[in-house]
Formats: structure tokens, C-alpha cells, sequence
């Protein structure tokens, strides 16, 4: 078959643009142990770093003496906060305004922080001397619950004593961060008090871990003779880390070539700047030699960005048939030691605003207050938005506990509350503008999937037969429709550190027809150089196959924001669309040109431009690859390429509809998933054999949240969970059969319609799995237990409820 | 995670091994499948300048099955336990137990005499040993002795063992015909110790029960035996309950392991005695 034989649907399947399951092209590599991450860097001359640790949450650092790990063969230096202070880095600015200590300042505030940075000639000698750097501690009153942080005496943050105005606002007591307040605060309180229902309750979503593979770390290497820093890193935003670098090194931007290698999983830990970042950059210009800095696992859980931990107070306001009138919502968030959130700068606690969820409710109010403890900083995005996942748990939980209220079905309170397919785009009480949504289409169609009647029939025949003795076994049924917000964002609202938070795309058309893209984005296992190559296929008709994508190398790559939020395809995908049309429009005018006709009177046809009414005369995109470069075609440049900087209009809202069914053994506290069905509505549909695989990782990590993952801590605030064995990261065998399903919405200002899906499932999976736990002893009097539900809470459940005799 | 220096030693007889234990004293350790020290040499919780590898030694190694007793190497992999025909059709209670140890990569690697020798009341091995009544033989710079494993636990990591002896064999009676086994365990994931686990054999008028991860040191305890062994099962669950006596940890607070210490029991009683001839 040729170009001549072939019909449009043909070469339209040879192109594997949006819509294949083309395989990940990034896959041949990794399935070899071909990959080239972090720690396989390897440069001549290369030092390593490692750092001395407290092993308290609160003390005063009396002194460090470093003459014994100074002393050991093949250590080159130890470095403290005296050292980096004449620098003025012995502190760094946070993405949330605040700043945080590089080394230990006089004072640790959590169990882990970095205290002296150890360089030496081998990671051995660096381990081994880290063993030799002696610290006089004295230890200080510990705070790890943050309602007892806003009432005590003790100061954590001495270094803002006095200062009552924060980065966002003013401060009520001097461990207090930040208040932020959403909505209408009067009118829903006055809703509150005439409703016919309120429900009320106290939804904590734990602290835990994005925990990925592979952990933190870095290279940096200054050339003393050239003047150029190259820093090789585990980072989600190279651009932004090229910038912030130079803001706080003085070293100029263009001395400055960050590159991100292979990563192997962020999940929002590698989106923060980190005290081995700062420490190894200082060691290399020190030393004028390359210096390697890598977390173990243990510095990784204990130290590099945690997520989640918001206690959030709620009321829902009804009237007797269960339509939703008001929605209340005070958040308490434990921030640690330092506030170093990842948030865009306006938003203190993300898109927690988000809260309103799937339903049209006409008057909500949130507030959340932000609070320092003695624990890790962090609070990133662990696969979701900005604190959408919280805003997720906290809506699709109170939907719960209103159906108790209400002795309802939790489906069909759900049903009566949506927000109507013609009501988008739809203005929420608390500020968005949702873009495009049909959620009783999905809905319904979930239900129907699982049987829900069926399921709701076979549970109650379960609860006779336990009240009857026949079984120790219960039956949950978890539901959720979840609604996100992504693709972060506008430029107008939305800026990281006062950078705008546009994406990027260049494509380049070599002369033989086939391609190479750019982008401000970093994959991290998402499947960027597969994907992207789609989008681009698609819109310039060129095989995906011959489309090389690169990312994560700032010398060469235009500059974006990143990687995180499910952003990469609501804007960067934007703008690689964009850019490609770009080509497209020339292309055209070449066309037309080799036609002998006008510009207009030429028409696109998959893969080449055809003449009007007259379609066995068409040039195609190899063709006129080649005559751009090769051809003198008056009036136009040589050459194919295009750059687009993507602003997005708006943020793009991703939905779904799960169904958990979970059977849970009272005596145990031991649970089995038995069904997990996920409908996602990610508008248009890229590679649907990708977005199974994200759904597929994203609702596994769901699980392991709301089921035992947990960073828990002593009230010495010792981390109690900080290796493997106790922070759960289930396995195969933990990890149930996904049953996965779509609607397609797309998205009405994206160019491709695309909404983004990488972190549904996790926001999506989480009140799913809560939910199936919850529903399960509902019918015995249970209202609300928080996460993690691991075996021993949920006996205690069991046990509260008096199930053990 | 990166352990201090040491020396590494490869002795190809239990003689070299013992001299080497005896020229070092306590600057030295043996390392037999290394899944329970390395971890512990990575935190630096265990430093040692000589590291002795018993992996070149052939007389720990190999199974024997006898009429009466079967004879496991100290340096039997778990691996080996679940595989080896002859010892499931033997005791069945070992495979059993074996199958629920760490992962299939762990059982690779970890050894039937590391296990017992650790003297971890996480490991699975010591409950078993004590409820199949096995016998430790030990090779030290004095000669051969045994120990049974019901006399061999001290507390946590403390043993019968002196530090110059080396851990060579487990002799264990193979149960009557007629005798039902069954090891119960509940953990919270893959590769998890246990929250609590049963070693039950009943039958013939007999029984033993040996618990795991509930005290200090693994717990067979005669109450509880003699109690199943005339058949009251409410009296056996009674008497493991007054001898166990768990600590709250990750895995939960006292009164839960408490309770699922007696499901254990119980489901492992239940399918111990379904198999009982
Ligand atoms: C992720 C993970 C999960 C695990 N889960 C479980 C579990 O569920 N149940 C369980 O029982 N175990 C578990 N283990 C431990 C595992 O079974 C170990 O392999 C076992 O405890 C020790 O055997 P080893 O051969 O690895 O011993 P090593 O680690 O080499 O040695 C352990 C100790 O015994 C001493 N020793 C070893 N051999 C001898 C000998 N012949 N004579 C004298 N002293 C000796 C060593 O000096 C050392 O002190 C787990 C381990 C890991 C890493």
C-alpha cells in the first residue's frame, strides 16, 4: 500500500497520534536497565556529600566539632551554618514565601534536619565521617500536634519572633503561619443556622510520604575555567531551579545549565529546593570539583517533602430531602518546621477551594490556618494539585456523613446534588470556573457497571448473616465522584516564586520529514516522549515514531515550569498543539506554493494538504519538510520550526466516578479489595494505554494512603515509620485488579480538549477506598475514624462498636 | 545506610570459623544469609571489624530426612525449606511457615540458622522450632552440644548461644502420623514480620503451641499444650493469652494484639485439627 492506496483512516493509524496505544517508547530503555538517573552520573574527579542529621525534633545546637571527621583520610571539609552564613545561604527561601534553614542555625526544628554537610573523597568515607562529627545538643520542649502548637508558649521560630505579618497575612501567635479565607463566611454561617440538616464533623487526612523510587539528589559541577555551573538533579522544575539557583548563588543565569535525567518518580517530592541542593552547589564552586549528593531512603522519608496532614473541620447544610444548601470548612494545616509548601504564591493552601466538589452548592466558606510544628517541611502535592486531594477526601467524606444525617443512599445524595451538565461552565461558591462536566452521565454509568443495586442487596443479606452469626465478615461498598483542578495556570493568578506558570513547547521538522520537540516540562514516568509525539503527529501528520522528544535540559529546552499538578498536558500539551499548528500554517503556504495555488484554496487531509475538490492532488508534510529547507519559495523563510509559551486560559477540571468494594474481618482488622472500578473523564484521551497505567499506579498509591501509608511521630516527635518496613508501599500482591472505564469531556479552551488524568486516581482513590471502610460499619452506628485504616484501627472500630463480644 | 568498614573472612570449615570467632571476640560475627545483620550494619545499630561468611561451609548445608528426625544445615536457605520434597511430605509445618516469611527474594538469601540464631522475636523460625519440639546443635572452641529450642531463647537478640559458638545444625522430630500442623499469621503486608503467629500440631492425644512477635522471645508454652493436647481449646487460647505479652508498636496497641493473638490461635487450632487424622 502507498500514500495513493491508503484510506485517510489507514494513514491516520500510521501516524499513532491521540487516540493509539502506541508503547511507550521510553519503556525500551528502562525494561534494560538502560535508564540514566541521578546516581549513575559519574564525573571525573567527583566528590560526595552527606549530611549529619539530628536525632532531635526541638534543640538548641550547642556545638559542632569537626576535627575528628576533618581528621579521617579522604574528607575534604564539613560544612556548617557558620561556614555558609558569610555566603547567606545558611538559609534558603521556600517556594511559600518563607525560609528555611540550609544547616541548622543555632537550632534544629524537626528529627532529620541538616545539621553539617560532609564532603569527602567516596560516599564511604563521607558515611563514615558523618559518624565522627560530634554535636552538643540541648534538647528543647517538642510540639508534633498543631492545636497544641497555637496555644503553647514555646517558640519555635525564633527567627520571626516579633513579626506579626507573615507571607500571607498576619500572624496570631508566634507559631502560627498564615490564615486564608475563601467564600462567604456570613452568608453560609446564616445558612448553617436555618437549615433544616447540618452535619458536622472533624475529617483528618494524615501526614504521609510521595515516597518515589528513587530518592533526592543531585550533581553539581562548577567549571572554575568556564564559569558554568551544570547541576544534574532529581528536579520536577528545572527552569524554576535554574532561576531560584541563581537568585540565591549570584552566579548568573547563563552560567547556570540545570539538567534533569531520567527520574525515577516525583510525586511532588522533587518540586522543592533542598538543603543537599544548596550545600553540594557551595561544595563544587568551593572546591572547583563535581559533587554527588543522593538520600538514602531513611533521609527521604524522614526529611524531603511529606504531604497532606490537614485536620479539616466541616459542616454540610441541607434540607430534608437532601439538597445541599451551605458548606463549612476550617482547616488546621501542620505545616512542620518551615512552610515550604509547593504552592502557587497566591495560594497558600493550594486549591483546597476545590472543596465544593461535584455538587452545586450555593454558599460555602473555608478558612485554613497554617501552623509550624516540630516536624519535616513540606505539604507538596503528593500526585494531586495543590491540596486537591485533601479537598477531595474532605467533600466526598462530609457527602458521607450528610447521607447518615440524612439516612440516605450516599448515591443518590450524590445524584441530586451534581452540577448539571448545561450549568458549566459553572461558577463555584468558592471562586473557580469549572470548565466542562457531565457527572450524572458518569455516574450513572459506574453505577450501572458495578451492579450498585445488586452490590447494595448482597450487603444487606451480609449484614443479617453476621448479625445472625454466620459470618465475621463485612461488606463496604466505597463510592466517589471526584472533580480536580488542574493544569496550573493562568499567569494571571497563578506564579511559583514570582515566576508565571506558562508551559513550553518547540518543534523543530528536519529537511527528511521527521522531528524533534522541546519542552519546559520533565517526565518522571508519565510518558512524555510518547505522548507528546502523539499530539504532534496528529496535528502536523507525521508518524509519532519519527518525533524525538527532550525535556529536562535547560541550555536547550525553552523555559517552563515543570512537571507536577497534572500540568504537563493541560499547558505544556497546549502549547506543543500550538506550536505544531504553528507548522502547520506554514506548511500550508508551502503547500499551496508547490500547488500552484492559492494558500486557501488548499485543505488538510491527515497527513499532507490536498488541493480543494481535487484530493488526488496534495502535497504531504514530508514533502514539504523537504522543500522548506530545500526549495527557494518567495516570500517565506527557510527552515520548519516553531516555539509556542502556552498561558492557559483557565485550569481544566478532571473528573471521575470510583466504586470500592472491600471486605473487611472484624476479628482482624484485615481487609481485601474485591472490586475497583475507576471511571475517569479525562476529556480527550491521548494514549488510553497510558492513562490505564496512570490509573493503575496513581489508585495503588491510594490505597496504600488511605490503607497503612502514614509518617507518624512520637510525641518526642521521633518519626516512627521512616523505612520501608513500616511506611507501607504495597506490592504486587497488595495491589487488587483495576477495573478501568472513561466518559470523554473534553475540555472547551483546551486546543486538544485534554484535561490531564496522571493524578485522578489518587485524588479519586483515596475517599474510595475511606469510603468502602466507612460504609462497611455504617449499618452498626460508625460515622467517621480516620485514615490510615490499617488493621489495628479498623479492630478498633470494630471493637468500639462492641463487635468483639 | 552505608555500614562501617570491616573485614571480610570466607572459612571453608566450621574449625577456621570458630578460630576466627575466638581470635576476634566480640569484634567479630558470623553472616549467614545477612538479611537479618546487614540491614542492622547499614543503620550502624550493628558494628563489628570481622565479618565471618559461613556461605563457603558445606557441612552446614543439606537436608536429611530420617524415619525419626530430620536434620536441617544451619545454612539451609528458606528458599530450600519450601522447596525440598522430601521435608514437606515430612513435616509440612516447615514449608508452611516458611511460605509466609519475608518474599520470595528474601527467602532467596536468608538461612533456617540465621533465623533461629538471631534471636529476633520477629522471626518466624524460633516459634516453630520450640513448637516442634527441634534441638540446636552448637560447635564452639569446647566442642559439640545441643540445646532444645525450648531452652535456647534468653530475651530479645539474647541467647543460649555463647558468642564463639556457631549455630551447625537443627535436628527435628518428624511428627507422628496422624499429627495435624498448621502455622497462622497475620501481618499487614508482604515482607512484614508478624503482628501475631501460631505454631499449632494437635493430635493423637497430643498437642504443642508456640506463639511469635508477642513477648520477648518466641513462646511455646506446656498450659496451652496440655490444655489442646485433652482437647479444650477455650482452656488452650486461656493459657497462651497469660503467657504472651506483647508490647504496642507500628503494628498496633497491646489490647489488639492480644485479640488477634487469639484469632490466630484459634484459626491455626481449627486447621490443625481439621488435618489431624
Ligand atoms: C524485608 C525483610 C522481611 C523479613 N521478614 C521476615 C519474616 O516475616 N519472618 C522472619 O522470620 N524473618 C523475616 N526476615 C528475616 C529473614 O528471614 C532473615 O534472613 C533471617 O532472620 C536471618 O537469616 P540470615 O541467614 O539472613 O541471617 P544473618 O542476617 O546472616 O544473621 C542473623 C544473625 O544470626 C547470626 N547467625 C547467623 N547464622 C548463624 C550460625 N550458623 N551460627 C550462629 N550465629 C548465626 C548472625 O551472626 C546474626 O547475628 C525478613 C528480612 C527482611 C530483609
Amino acid at each position: 500500500m502507498n500514500d495513493q492506496t491508503m484510506t485517510p483512516e489507514e494513514r491516520a493509524a500510521n501516524l499513532k497520534g491521540m487516540g493509539s496505544s502506541r508503547k511507550r517508547v521510553e519503556d525500551v530503555r528502562f525494561t534494560q536497565g538502560k535508564g540514566n538517573y541521578v546516581d549513575d552520573i559519574k564525573l571525573d574527579g567527583m566528590l560526595f556529600g552527606d549530611f549529619v542529621r539530628s536525632p532531635y525534633a526541638h534543640a538548641r545546637v550547642v556545638s559542632v566539632n569537626k576535627d575528628a571527621a576533618l581528621a579521617l583520610p579522604g574528607v575534604i571539609a564539613v560544612l556548617t551554618a557558620e561556614d555558609l552564613s558569610p555566603l547567606g545561604l545558611h538559609w534558603m527561601p521556600t517556594l511559600a514565601g518563607d525560609k528555611q534553614m540550609v544547616l541548622a542555625d543555632g537550632k534544629v526544628l524537626f528529627q532529620g534536619q541538616e545539621v553539617a554537610y560532609v564532603v569527602a573523597e567516596d560516599r564511604y568515607i563521607a558515611a563514615d565521617a558523618v559518624e565522627l562529627v560530634e554535636v552538643e545538643y540541648e534538647e528543647l520542649p517538642v510540639l508534633t500536634d498543631p492545636f497544641e502548637a497555637l496555644k503553647s508558649d514555646v517558640v519555635l521560630r525564633e527567627d520571626l519572633e516579633g513579626q506579626t505579618e507573615g507571607a500571607h497575612g498576619p500572624r496570631k501567635h508566634h507559631n502560627h503561619i498564615f490564615t486564608w479565607e475563601q467564600g462567604d463566611k456570613d452568608t453560609t454561617e446564616a445558612v448553617l443556622a436555618e437549615a433544616d440538616v447540618v452535619a458536622e464533623e472533624m475529617v483528618y487526612y494524615h501526614r504521609t510520604h510521595p515516597c518515589p523510587l528513587e530518592t533526592c539528589g543531585c550533581v553539581a559541577s562548577m567549571d572554575k575555567v568556564t564559569g558554568k555551573l551544570t547541576l544534574y538533579g532529581t528536579f520536577q522544575a528545572p527552569h524554576a531551579i535554574r532561576t531560584v539557583v541563581s537568585l540565591i548563588s549570584g552566579v548568573a543565569e547563563h552560567n547556570i545549565r540545570v539538567i534533569s535525567p531520567d527520574i525515577g518518580g516525583g510525586f511532588g517530592n522533587k518540586v522543592g529546593a533542598y538543603a543537599g541542593y544548596v550545600c553540594s552547589v557551595v561544595a563544587s564552586i568551593v572546591t572547583g570539583q563535581p559533587v554527588k549528593w543522593v538520600e538514602d531512603r531513611m533521609e527521604n522519608l524522614m526529611s524531603t517533602a511529606f504531604a497532606r496532614d490537614y485536620w479539616m473541620q466541616g459542616k454540610i447544610a441541607a434540607t430534608k430531602d437532601g439538597k445541599i444548601t451551605g458548606l463549612w470548612c476550617h482547616t488546621t494545616a501542620d505545616h512542620g518546621g518551615f512552610d515550604a509548601c509547593a504552592d502557587p504564591t497566591k495560594f497558600p493552601a493550594g486549591f483546597m477551594n476545590i472543596c465544593t466538589g461535584s455538587y452545586d452548592i450555593p454558599t460555602a466558606y473555608l478558612a485554613v490556618d497554617g501552623v509550624y510544628t516540630n516536624k519535616a517541611p513540606g505539604g507538596v502535592a503528593y500526585r494531586c494539585s495543590f491540596r486537591v486531594t485533601e479537598a477531595a477526601y474532605f467533600i466526598e467524606r462530609m457527602i458521607e456523613v450528610l447521607a447518615i444525617k440524612l439516612n440516605m443512599d450516599a448515591a443518590e445524595l450524590r445524584r441530586i446534588n451534581f452540577i448539571k451538565a448545561d450549568q458549566f461552565p459553572y461558577q463555584s461558591a468558592l471562586g473557580w470556573e469549572y470548565d466542562s462536566g457531565d457527572y450524572h452521565t458518569a455516574w450513572d454509568k459506574a453505577l450501572k457497571a458495578v451492579d450498585y443495586e445488586g452490590l447494595r442487596a448482597e450487603q444487606a443479606q451480609r449484614i443479617e448473616d453476621f448479625k445472625a452469626g454466620k459470618t465475621r465478615k463485612l461488606l463496604g461498598i466505597g463510592l466517589t465522584h471526584f472533580t480536580e483542578i488542574v493544569g496550573a495556570g493562568p499567569v494571571k493568578n497563578c506564579d511559583i516564586l514570582g515566576l508565571g506558570m506558562f508551559d513550553s513547547c518547540e518543534i523543530r521538522i528536519h529537511p527528511t520529514g521527521s522531528a524533534i520537540a522541546r519542552l519546559g516540562t520533565i517526565s518522571q514516568g508519565q510518558g512524555h516522549a510518547t505522548t507528546f509525539a502523539q499530539i504532534i503527529a496528529s496535528e502536523i501528520g507525521l508518524p509519532a515514531d519519527d518525533i524525538t522528544l527532550e525535556e529536562g535540559d535547560t541550555d536547550t529546552a525553552p523555559y517552563g515550569l515543570g512537571t507536577y499538578g497534572s500540568r504537563s498536558t493541560p499547558v505544556a500539551g497546549a502549547a506543543t498543539a500550538m506550536a505544531a499548528r504553528k507548522i502547520r500554517a506554514k506548511a500550508q503556504m508551502i503547500a499551496a506554493y508547490l500547488l500552484e495555488v492559492h494558500d486557501d484554496d488548499v485543505e488538510w487531509d491527515v497527513d499532507r494538504f490536498a488541493v480543494k475538490g481535487a484530493p488526488e492532488r496534495f502535497k504531504t508534510m514530508k514533502e514539504i519538510a523537504f522543500a522548506a529547507y530545500n526549495q527557494a519559495i518567495p516570500g517565506l523563510e527557510p527552515g520548519l520550526e516553531a516555539v509556542s509559551y502556552y498561558d492557559p486560559p483557565n485550569m481544566t477540571y478532571p473528573f471521575g466516578a470510583y466504586v470500592c468494594v472491600m471486605e473487611i474481618d472484624v476479628d482482624t482488622g484485615e481487609w481485601e479489595v474485591r472490586q475497583f472500578y475507576a471511571l475517569d473523564d479525562c476529556g480527550t484521551r491521548i494514549n488510553p494505554m497510558i492513562i490505564e497505567g496512570q490509573v493503575h499506579g496513581g489508585v495503588t498509591e491510594a490505597l496504600a494512603i488511605a490503607m497503612g501509608q502514614e509518617i507518624a511521630y512520637d510525641e518526642m516527635g521521633n518519626v516512627k515509620t521512616g523505612t520501608l518496613m513500616d511506611f507501607f508501599l504495597p506490592t504486587a500482591w497488595e495491589t487488587p485488579n483495576y477495573i478501568t472505564d472513561h466518559t470523554v469531556t473534553p475540555s472547551p479552551h483546551h486546543p486538544i480538549g485534554a484535561k490531564g488524568v496522571g493524578e485522578s486516581p489518587n485524588v479519586g482513590g483515596v475517599p474510595a477506598f475511606s469510603n468502602a471502610v466507612h460504609d462497611a460499619f455504617r449499618p452498626f452506628g460508625l460515622t467517621q475514624s480516620h485514615m490510615p485504616h490499617d488493621h489495628w484501627r479498623i479492630w478498633k472500630i470494630a471493637n468500639g462498636l462492641g463487635m468483639h463480644g | 545506610m552505608i555500614p562501617a568498614g570491616f573485614e571480610y573472612h570466607r572459612p571453608g570449615d566450621v574449625a577456621s570459623a570458630i578460630s576466627i570467632l575466638q581470635e576476634y571476640g566480640d569484634e567479630a560475627r558470623v553472616v549467614a544469609g545477612g538479611h537479618s545483620l546487614i540491614p542492622m550494619m547499614k543503620l550502624r545499630m550493628a558494628e563489628m571489624g570481622h565479618l565471618i561468611d559461613l556461605q563457603a561451609i558445606d557441612e552446614l548445608k543439606g537436608i536429611e530426612i530420617g524415619a525419626e528426625t530430620v536434620s536441617l544445615g544451619a545454612m539451609v536457605t528458606q528458599h530450600e525449606l519450601i522447596t525440598h520434597d522430601g521435608l514437606a511430605s515430612a513435616i509440612p509445618l516447615i514449608r508452611e511457615a516458611a511460605l509466609q516469611i519475608a518474599d520470595p527474594q528474601v527467602r532467596y538469601m536468608g538461612t533456617v540458622g540465621g533465623n533461629v540464631a538471631n534471636g529476633d522475636p520477629g522471626n518466624d523460625m524460633p516459634g516453630l522450632m520450640q513448637c516442634l519440639n527441634a534441638t540446636f546443635e552448637l560447635s564452639g572452641p569446647d566442642g559439640n552440644r545441643s540445646v532444645a529450642a525450648r531452652e535456647f531463647y534468653e530475651a530479645a537478640y539474647f541467647t543460649a548461644r555463647e558468642d564463639e559458638e556457631i549455630l551447625t545444625r537443627i535436628s527435628v522430630p518428624v511428627p507422628d502420623a496422624g499429627v495435624g500442623q498448621a502455622y497462622e499469621k497475620q501481618k499487614r503486608k508482604i515482607g512484614d514480620y508478624a503482628t501475631a503467629a501460631a505454631a499449632v500440631m494437635v493430635g493423637n492425644g497430643t498437642a504443642s503451641v508456640a506463639m511469635t512477635n508477642l513477648a520477648d522471645t518466641p513462646i511455646w508454652s506446656e498450659a496451652a499444650s496440655t490444655a489442646l493436647a485433652a482437647g479444650d481449646v477455650d482452656g488452650c487460647v486461656a493459657a497462651m493469652l497469660d503467657a504472651i505479652d506483647p508490647v504496642a508498636d507500628n503494628r498496633g496497641p497491646v489490647e489488639f494484639k492480644k485479640h488477634v493473638a487469639a484469632v490466630m490461635l484459634r484459626r491455626a487450632i481449627d486447621r490443625a485439627q481439621s488435618r489431624a487424622a
